[in-house]
């Protein structure tokens, strides 16, 4: 399969702290890649390292084979990716539509009519048609975590980073996200997960990868993963 | 469209008054409240869309008007010469501020940019070409153009300056730029992930805001006669110039402009009625007073207003 990221040997500290500790992934294209641990494992930092919200970190990372390790986030994200936010970060003077438009404006280059239509569509996959105009700081939830990934779908993404876009959301709201990234994958865009709902993760995932104290304790299916003695002792202890 | 008319049949107005036989203050005092037209609408392309609150206000007006006294004392340039070089030496400190300084984010910035004003006060203080600390006595030139005073032909230019800016901060706001100077202010993570380049956009910013600072300096040796840093570099231009537009209210351009055309009326008018003193806290009091009781300022309150009523 043909590999669109490679993570090698990252090394991220913050002073004398060691948040990740030579991590190496490779992500597929077209892939659902899970990515779990317990809280404080890295997953977020690996996350900030590859979207390039942190460029200070050792190692290299490659994207359609290409070095990205140097290029700024908003470089990276017209290379192909995009990401949504563990605490959703709105826009929040900007209507749902506008909040897509900065997307189409900066990756894409235009924000005319086109662009606005393209923009609909996508708040339709999601489901959120009827909220284009509304100021993106009046909607709930789970209408911020679908607002998110349309704004990221908006930068028209290679790879698409969703991170635990489902927390704090019901049952039927987590499936609704769920459904929104199986269908965006079937579009073909490769996906990382980061997730706390196990549920979600075994679901969704077609791989999944372990984090704890800064590294990779394990990866492989979902069903081995849980199996796993190695993440069982990761999250609840010896 | 309907912009360009309003804009035009506006300076048509300005020329109009400053060709009428009326009393000479109302040029002298319009030429202060449309030079904070100015301010606080270079203040706002980057305070007020970006969020980035810039306190070095004096500084961008002394290189401007500094400038103006060079280029003045050296080869008797025109006032436009002097506006324009003003311009573009304040944009390009706005530049080297920007640089050393926009990747500070918050109270770090801000206190970054008050040092600029320390800083090049000092200098100023010591270099004698323009004054020194003492300041420099300037004879107007008797070019008049079609005006039948200085202080009018001065009203008029300012008249100008101030459409100019204003039309510059509506452009942007309306632009890519603009869009992506709110996100910034809204969210610089999520924005540099949607594709946003938020140091250039905000080198941007901060380059334009600082060329109008300086473009409003400019004229003021002029207008006075006389500089000297004291005055040039009084940091209640940074009080005023972020006041105005929280007041108006920043998300839109109109916002400084309400905000400097009502501040800056009620200080000429307590100038005049009660003391120059009371300036600052006029402004003072009416920023506390907005800040808690309406922080989107009088296009917020409208807005409201507007809402309620439907």
């Amino acid at each position: 399969m043909e590999t669109i990221l490679e993570v090698n040997n990252v090394v991220k500290q913050f002073g004398g702290f060691t948040a990740l500790s030579g991590v190496n992934v490779n992500v597929h294209k077209g892939e659902r890649l899970g990515l779990i641990g317990p809280n404080g494992s890295g997953k977020t930092t690996l996350i900030n390292c590859i979207s390039g919200a942190f460029t200070d970190y050792e190692g290299a990372i490659h994207f359609n084979g290409q070095d990205i390790s140097k290029l700024k986030a908003h470089e990276r994200t017209k290379r192909g990716i995009a990401r949504s936010f563990q605490i959703p970060r709105p826009f929040s003077s900007m209507t749902v539509m506008e909040n897509l438009l900065v997307p189409f404006a900066f990756v894409g280059g235009k924000d005319g009519p086109e662009q606005q239509a393209e923009a609909m569509e996508i708040l339709r996959g999601m489901g959120l048609a009827d909220k284009a105009f509304v100021q993106s700081n009046q909607l709930s939830q789970v209408e911020l975590r679908k607002m998110e990934l349309a704004r990221a779908m908006a930068a028209k993404p290679k790879l698409l980073i969703s991170d635990e876009a489902m927390a704090g959301l019901s049952g039927n709201e987590v499936d609704e996200v769920l459904e929104i990234l199986f269908d965006l994958n079937k579009l073909g865009i490769t996906i990382i997960m980061i997730e706390h709902i196990m549920q979600a993760v075994m679901k969704f995932s077609e791989r999944v990868i372990c984090l704890d104290a800064g590294k990779i304790i394990c990866e492989g299916t979902p069903e081995n993963i849980v199996k796993n003695p190695d993440v069982q002792r990761a999250y609840l202890g010896d | 469209m309907k912009y360009s008319i309003y804009a035009f049949i506006a300076l048509l107005g300005f020329l109009g008054l400053s060709l009428m036989n009326v009393n000479e203050y109302i040029f002298f005092a319009g030429f202060v409240i449309l030079q904070f037209v100015v301010l606080a609408t270079a203040w706002n392309i980057l305070g007020g869309y970006a969020g980035y609150v810039n306190f070095g206000v004096p500084a961008f007006i002394a290189v401007g008007a500094y400038t103006a006294v060079v280029l003045f004392k050296s080869i008797s340039a025109p006032l436009v010469v002097q506006i324009i070089g003003g311009g573009i030496l304040a944009g390009l400190l706005g530049l080297t501020v920007g640089l050393l300084t926009l990747k500070l984010r918050g109270i770090f910035f801000s206190i970054a940019t008050v040092a600029v004003v320390f800083i090049l006060e000092t200098v100023v203080m010591n270099w004698r070409y323009v004054g020194g600390a003492t300041g420099l006595q300037l004879t107007r030139p008797q070019d008049l153009w079609i005006f039948d005073t200085y202080t009018r032909m001065l009203f008029f230019v300012m008249a100008v300056l101030a459409i100019g800016s204003v039309s510059i901060a509506r452009y942007i706001q309306d632009s890519f730029l603009g869009r992506g100077l709110r996100a910034v202010r809204d969210s610089e993570e999520a924005a540099e992930c949607s594709g946003v380049p938020t140091l250039k956009i905000k080198l941007i910013a901060c380059t334009i805001s600082g060329a109008l600072m300086g473009i409003a300096g400019a004229p003021m040796p002029m207008y006075l006669s006389y500089i000297e840093p004291t005055a040039t570099f009084n940091l209640n231009y940074s009080i005023s110039a972020l006041g105005m537009p929280i007041i108006g209210g920043t998300s839109h351009w109109i916002g400084p402009v309400i905000g400097a055309l009502l501040l800056a009326t009620i200080q000429q008018v307590v100038t005049v009625t009660v003391s120059n003193e009371l300036n600052v806290l006029v402004v003072g009091v009416l920023l506390v007073l907005f800040v808690v009781l309406a922080p989107d300022g009088i296009l917020g309150l409208i807005k409201k207003w507007k809402q309620s009523s439907k």
